[in-house]
């Protein structure tokens, strides 16, 4: 028997499209407000709202550590902790290529709602469409499966307002653990590589911001460490809080094997992307403390304080420093170039 | 001899002698001087500047023109690695005419060619063969692998340069006056030293084979300003650099390359100081003779970088009309060129 693949008919709006939502998604994902199968879910919720989107198209679709269906829950959930949120709903919307194997989509969506429950967030809305495949091109798989989920959080009453224009003079700087291990393994993946050893970090992180937010420690902002690395990310907070932020080399984590893999492949860890890291600001009185919640927080375990927020000196500009190991310092500017394409 | 880190970086930074003026040759040392962040830790009486050790960035630009034309001939596909895809011809660069519908592929490393081209006989791959004496043996294994898998369909479009006559003709150039070399790592663990002697020794200038770290960079420009005006080679990469090189390297070069005279970008001809294809190996050749135009156009400035005369901030289009994002010359697209490692790190041409 072959295998039963998606065809353009689930894409028509018809009984195999029905069949499709009520034995894959609607299965997977049910909770009171997708149930009931409305063209829009009406949620509960008041005070200030935070929403973003994001799109997934990451190949290939199931890489060491993760897949694409946690990955889109995850990016989601992340970007709006960041923002001090707490995430409650999320839209996913599935673009399938005629021809993918529905047990490949099923693996899929089945991550995707073990993510969600872990996250604590309900998916009330979808959408799904076919189209004709697209042809390979370069050599690279095109992805058969792209997943766009959109976010509702709500950001508690009382709760300060975050983001780098709030970060001050003096802030310190952490990092909730290892760096670019996402981005090794997505590459790692595609080039072949029988490596057991690099694994994508992807993974959601409530636990760790709500334990911070919570407790009262001054954070002034937080930023999930995603495509262009920590280099790219700090880099953009220097210069939208008007401020120098230095990195010392020597306190950066970085997994041996991934460090060993980036001294092959001539990569620097501080431009290659994470899935589940966050960087974060905050005020210098209130750093031990902030190390230790994220340290005894889900997947903050190798946490580490790697630099500082100072004025900007007379004649210099806003940017993001090096401290290097051997005591030098240089800037770290923007990443040039492809980087890696397509590793979310 | 200082021993420890600390003593070395308390001489490099208080250093107070007569100006001593240090080239780094290769293109992996002009980047991890920049990762490192070295100028910082130097005193104003040492300066390094970036030689001629880019291969990309003394690509002519005859040669980037006949790869964009390969691309564009039918059942013809173009290998590269991802560094000189941006780079620009006098037209177009790789990465415009793959967006153009040419046939370009990029590769980390030559031998994932063998298996594109043994499943797709009915077209030529031609792997653009860019570097030095480091790259070439890479290339060599590259169509010995070829042959013995029976791979017709594999060639190469050559620009392959030599260092020791590029090295003499920067010692010439009376405008640099440069003090001592750190001499390429990568390049002696394949040649050895024993061949920057002469040069050495006639200019009464010193080289010191370095290693890439930045413990090692230092202790390497410690070194050469110890060493100051004796016209001799040391090694102090010896983990790595054996003084005779690496014989079967040398000999898979030799079998397949002889040498020729070569056109460095902004420098002219330099006799002997490129690799070609050998006559016995003419059937792997996808006419690399005679790409010898270079038009480096729109003011850049490339030549004087390149050799030593301007630092890369003393060019008038560095960081305006010459960007990482919008690079006009070689060396601001090359992660090994110094122009794109001086604008990345800040680091400042004085």
């Amino acid at each position: 028997m072959q295998e039963p693949v998606i065809t353009m008919a689930h894409g028509s709006g018809g009984d195999a499209t029905g069949r499709l939502i009520a034995e894959l998604f609607a299965e997977a994902f049910h909770n009171e407000y997708l149930d009931r199968m409305e063209d829009a879910s009406v949620l509960p919720g008041s005070g200030r709202i935070a929403m973003t989107t994001d799109s997934f198209v990451v190949s290939p679709h199931r890489f060491p550590g993760g897949d694409i269906g946690r990955l889109s829950v995850c990016g989601t959930v992340n970007d709006l902790l960041t923002s001090g949120a707490e995430p409650r709903y999320l839209t996913a919307g599935f673009i399938l290529e005629e021809g993918l194997a529905l047990s490949e989509l099923r693996a899929v969506v089945q991550s995707m709602a073990e993510t969600a429950r872990e996250a604590g967030v309900l998916i009330v809305t979808g959408d799904t469409k076919v189209v004709e495949p697209r042809r390979q091109r370069g050599g690279i798989l095109q992805s058969g499966l792209m997943i766009n989920t959109a976010g509702v959080g709500f950001i508690p009453e009382g709760r300060t307002e975050l983001g780098a224009a709030h970060i001050e003079d003096g802030d310190v700087i952490l990092v909730s653990g290892t760096l670019g291990e996402h981005h090794a393994a997505i590459m790692a993946g595609r080039m072949g590589l029988e490596n057991a050893s690099l694994f994508s970090d992807n993974a959601p992180l409530g636990d760790m911001a709500g334990r911070l937010l919570r407790s009262g420690v001054r954070v002034h902002a937080m930023r999930d460490v995603t495509r262009g690395g920590l280099a790219t990310v700090l880099g953009e907070s220097a210069r939208a809080a008007g401020l120098q932020i230095t990195v010392e080399e020597n306190r950066l984590p970085v997994q041996r094997e991934v460090a060993d893999f980036c001294g092959i492949m001539g990569l620097d860890p501080l431009y290659m992307g994470n899935e589940g890291k966050l960087v974060i600001a905050v005020a210098p009185e209130d750093a031990e403390r902030a190390l230790a919640l994220v340290r005894g927080s889900r997947y903050g375990e190798r946490a580490e304080r790697i630099g500082f927020c100072r004025a900007v000196p007379e004649g210099e500009e806003p940017l993001l420093l090096l401290q290097t190991a051997i005591g030098g310092r240089r800037v770290l500017g923007p990443l040039y170039g492809e980087g890696l394409p397509r590793i979310c | 001899m200082m021993r420890t880190l600390d003593e070395i970086t308390e001489f490099l930074r208080t250093y107070d002698g007569p100006e001593m003026r240090i080239m780094e040759v290769c293109g992996s040392h002009t980047a991890a001087i920049a990762r490192n962040g070295i100028p910082s830790l130097l005193s104003p009486g040492i300066r390094l500047i970036s030689g001629p050790g880019c291969p990309v960035c003394v690509t002519v630009s005859s040669y980037i023109d006949r790869l964009t034309e390969l691309a564009m001939e039918p059942d013809t596909v173009v290998v590269s690695f991802g560094d000189l895809l941006r780079v620009k011809g006098s037209g177009r660069s790789l990465a415009e005419t793959k967006a153009d519908g040419g046939k370009v592929i990029v590769v980390y490393s030559p031998a994932q060619m063998l298996d594109l081209a043994a499943a797709d006989p009915g077209r030529c791959y031609v792997f653009a063969a860019v570097g030095f004496e480091t790259t070439a043996p890479v290339y060599a294994l590259l169509l010995e692998e070829a042959e013995r898998r029976g791979i017709r369909n594999i060639r190469l479009l050559t620009s392959l340069k030599t260092m020791p006559a590029v090295m003499e003709r920067v010692c010439l150039d009376a405008g640099v006056s440069i003090g001592g070399f750190l001499a390429p790592g990568h390049v002696c663990a394949v040649t050895g030293y024993e061949l920057f002697r002469g040069t050495a020794e006639r200019f009464g200038v010193p080289f010191v084979v370095s290693g890439f770290t930045g413990e090692q960079l230092l202790a390497s420009i410690c070194r050469l300003v110890q060493l100051r005006g004796r016209g001799t080679v040391e090694n102090l990469y010896r983990t790595v650099v054996k003084p005779e090189g690496n014989r079967e390297a040398q000999q898979l070069i030799r079998r397949w390359f002889r040498p020729c005279d070569a056109v460095w970008r902004g420098m002219g001809n330099i006799p002997g100081s490129g690799l070609c294809l050998r006559e016995s190996a003419r059937d792997r050749d996808a006419g690399s003779a005679g790409l010898v135009e270079d038009r480096a156009g729109n003011g850049c400035q490339c030549a004087s970088v390149l050799t030593g005369r301007i630092p890369p901030t003393g060019c008038p289009l560095f960081g305006a009309a010459c960007t990482p994002q919008d690079p006009r010359g070689a060396c601001m697209v090359s992660q090994e060129g110094a122009c794109f490692n001086y604008f990345i790190s800040g680091r400042k041409g004085k």
